[in-house]
């Protein structure tokens, strides 16, 4: 119909206040959306570290901490377990398998942690991945080490380089084990986990370059050469949590209970879920805070928008003027310019999405890189979907007070044509 | 929609009459417009001599339709105008009416084929006059033609593009395009230097007379006054009550 083409081409004529304001839509599209596609792929990220262990167990403390200084190695343990209370566990009857962890040390600013070969069977990430190696294998020699896909990235290390680990775990330690060298013995594959950011050694290891510290320090004096340490035994008298694995998972709670009430010392058993439900519960304030203030921005863009043919309307009097003198109805009038909006706005959510994608295929490496944060690029969810036709609807409705405007302005001006 | 009266032999019928008519517009500093009688008859060439301020724009809107008066009876073309609601309103001047204003006829992002063409969108019965012998297109550029515009390359232009005389032609070719009875000019001429004004005049007559077209002419220009077949002051035909004379003219 010739009154679309000429409404499209009055579009056009404006077309830098038009593109702008697409622009602008587009821009608070991306922002609503990216935060939404973030806080998923946050949300799963999290969610897919760590399957497959029912439950985790460490020194009494929150739930959420143990989660996190355990799995995700984010802040550090406030006790440790004794060896005695993890064979105490290990013993027990509803334990399918049990890994123990051992934190503290670190390697250029990456976690060394402590732990049994079993570890590289039993530990799954996104559902049902397990690990697996791209170079060597599991540590076979007490000074083994097995590191994850980032450390042999960022420090260009292949099987059998030396490398020595720092006590502590600050980037740069002035206290390093340093008398006791540890070889390259694996390169694992990339999770998109913290396993990529850790450096694995035995947890005799761990004993090991410890012997002759006490206290955060090397005691003065007394240097046990590393041949010397071979010889010794290297039970460790404690560790920082374990994986524990069930039978069934029906006992999770019934062991949870015996651990939490374990006489000798005091501790605690997490189901990561649960775990993880709280942190949700901790971080669903700022999420909504963030929520709430792109909505806000598309608000705003579409007040622009609004802005905009407002602005261009004293001046279209004259062409409603003309198409009304042709017979146009004023509603005609209205509508036109309730289609402007809408077709902005759309075009404008159109643009959005394109832009989201183009972000997210960008930014995805490095994002991944950088947060261990794994986007996903998956077609829009129907919540997206309802999201952006909630925006196209509120852009027609915008639309409507500058239609009704123009419909009162084409009643009053009768014939005038107004320059 | 002529048909509704019939046409006796030798005088025209009046396509136009006004009965008591009045007509104030919303709003405190009301300007009020009130025509006793007025009636045309069909065929007539008719110029209306009124300055600004005489209720000229008013008076078009009402013979138009775009306003209601809130008393009297306007019949056109045989329909009772003021029977008719808004919305009937605005498709019988599509139908029916041709109307040339005094400048910024065009919309100027639209193309020239494209403004001649606007009516038709509203107008079925002027469509089907206009493809009865090809497409639109071609007649509109049949009008165009006529009215000295015969250059094809101008025709796909913007019509931002043309001149004032030209764009003035524009306006009369999509006046004229389907034929609507009657064809209202709004001091279509006073945009123009002498000699342009004579030849619009020329070609826009040529044109009417072919169509059987009845038109009015507004204009507070005497020295037109030869060239119609009856000449007359809107003062005399509408009363009006100003408040304020920037109201409404």
């Amino acid at each position: 119909m010739i009154v679309l083409r000429l409404a499209l081409k009055s579009l056009v004529n404006r077309w830098i206040t038009a593109l702008l304001t697409i622009v602008t839509i587009a821009a608070s599209v991306v922002l609503l959306l990216g935060v939404e596609e973030v806080r998923t792929g946050a949300r799963q990220s999290f969610a897919d570290t760590i399957s497959g262990t029912d439950l985790i167990v460490g020194a009494r403390s929150g739930g959420l901490n143990l989660l996190l200084y355990s799995v995700f190695r984010i802040g550090n343990a406030t006790n440790n377990v004794t060896w005695q209370s993890y064979k105490d566990i290990a013993a027990r009857p509803e334990v399918a398998w049990i890994v123990p962890l051992s934190l503290g040390d670190s390697h250029h600013g990456f976690r060394v942690l402590g732990t049994s070969t079993d570890y590289f069977t039993h530990y799954k990430y996104r559902a049902t991945h397990g690990l697996s190696f791209v170079a060597g294998g599991p540590f076979s020699d007490l000074f083994d080490a097995v590191i994850g896909a980032e450390v042999a990235d960022k420090l260009g290390y292949k099987i059998g380089d030396p490398i020595v680990l720092q006590h502590g775990l600050g980037e740069v330690s002035f206290l390093e084990h340093d008398d006791k060298p540890f070889r390259v013995a694996g390169i694992l594959e990339r999770t998109g986990t913290p396993v990529d950011r850790t450096v694995h050694v035995s947890l005799e290891a761990i004993t090991a370059i410890h012997v002759d510290w006490q206290s955060g320090a090397r005691i003065p004096g007394q240097s046990v050469p590393a041949e010397e340490v071979r010889k010794m035994d290297l039970t460790p008298k404690d560790i920082t949590a374990a994986l524990v694995g069930l039978k069934s998972k029906l006992a999770a709670f019934r062991l949870q209970r015996a651990i939490n009430e374990y006489r000798a010392e005091p501790l605690s058993a997490i189901l990561p879920g649960a775990a993880l439900q709280e942190l949700w519960g901790l971080v669903g304030t700022a999420e909504t805070a963030l929520r709430i203030v792109s909505a806000m921005v598309v608000a705003t863009a579409l007040l622009g928008m609004l802005t905009m043919i407002l602005s261009t309307l004293n001046e279209r009097r004259r062409e409603m003027a003309i198409l009304r003198s042709v017979g146009a109805r004023p509603r005609t009038v209205l509508g036109l310019l309730m289609a402007e909006a809408g077709v902005l706005t759309a075009v404008g959510v159109a643009l959005g999405i394109m832009l989201l994608y183009a972000a997210l295929f960008l930014a995805r490496p490095y994002v991944d890189a950088a947060y261990g944060l794994h986007l996903p690029i998956a077609p829009l969810k129907p919540d997206a979907w309802a999201t952006l036709g909630t925006i196209v609807l509120a852009g027609c409705i915008a639309g409507l007070l500058p239609a009704l405007r123009a419909y009162r302005l084409s009643l009053a001006d009768g014939m005038t044509v107004r320059t | 929609m002529y048909g509704g009266t019939a046409e006796p032999n030798g005088a025209a019928p009046d396509i136009i009459s006004f009965g008591d008519v009045h007509f104030t517009w919303p709003g405190k500093n009301a300007f009020a417009l009130a025509i006793e009688r007025f009636a045309l008859p069909a065929r007539e060439r008719v110029l209306l001599i009124g300055p600004s301020g005489s209720g000229k724009s008013t008076f078009l809107s009402l013979l138009c339709g775009i306003l209601a008066p809130q008393a009297g009876r306007i019949e056109i073309l045989g329909r009772e105008l003021t029977r008719l609601g808004a919305a009937a309103r605005d498709a019988f001047r599509a139908e029916h009416f041709g109307i040339i204003f005094q400048m910024f006829n065009l919309l100027p992002y639209g193309s020239v084929i494209d403004n001649v063409l606007l009516p038709l969108s509203f107008a079925p019965g002027r469509r089907k006059r206009a493809t009865a012998t090809g497409s639109a297109a071609e007649e509109a550029q049949r009008l165009l033609a006529r009215l000295g515009l015969e250059e094809a390359h101008l025709h796909d232009r913007s019509a931002a593009n043309l001149s004032v005389g030209q764009q003035q032609r524009v306006a009369a070719a999509r006046a004229l395009i389907g034929a609507p009875e009657i064809i209202v000019a709004d001091e279509p001429t006073s945009a123009l230097d002498r000699d342009r004004q004579d030849a619009f005049l020329d070609l826009l007559f040529a044109e009417v007379s072919a169509a059987g077209a009845t038109l009015i002419m507004v204009s507070h220009d005497r020295s037109l006054a030869p060239r119609f077949d009856r000449v007359l002051r809107l003062a005399e035909i509408a009363k009006t009550t100003a408040a304020h004379l920037g109201a409404a003219a």
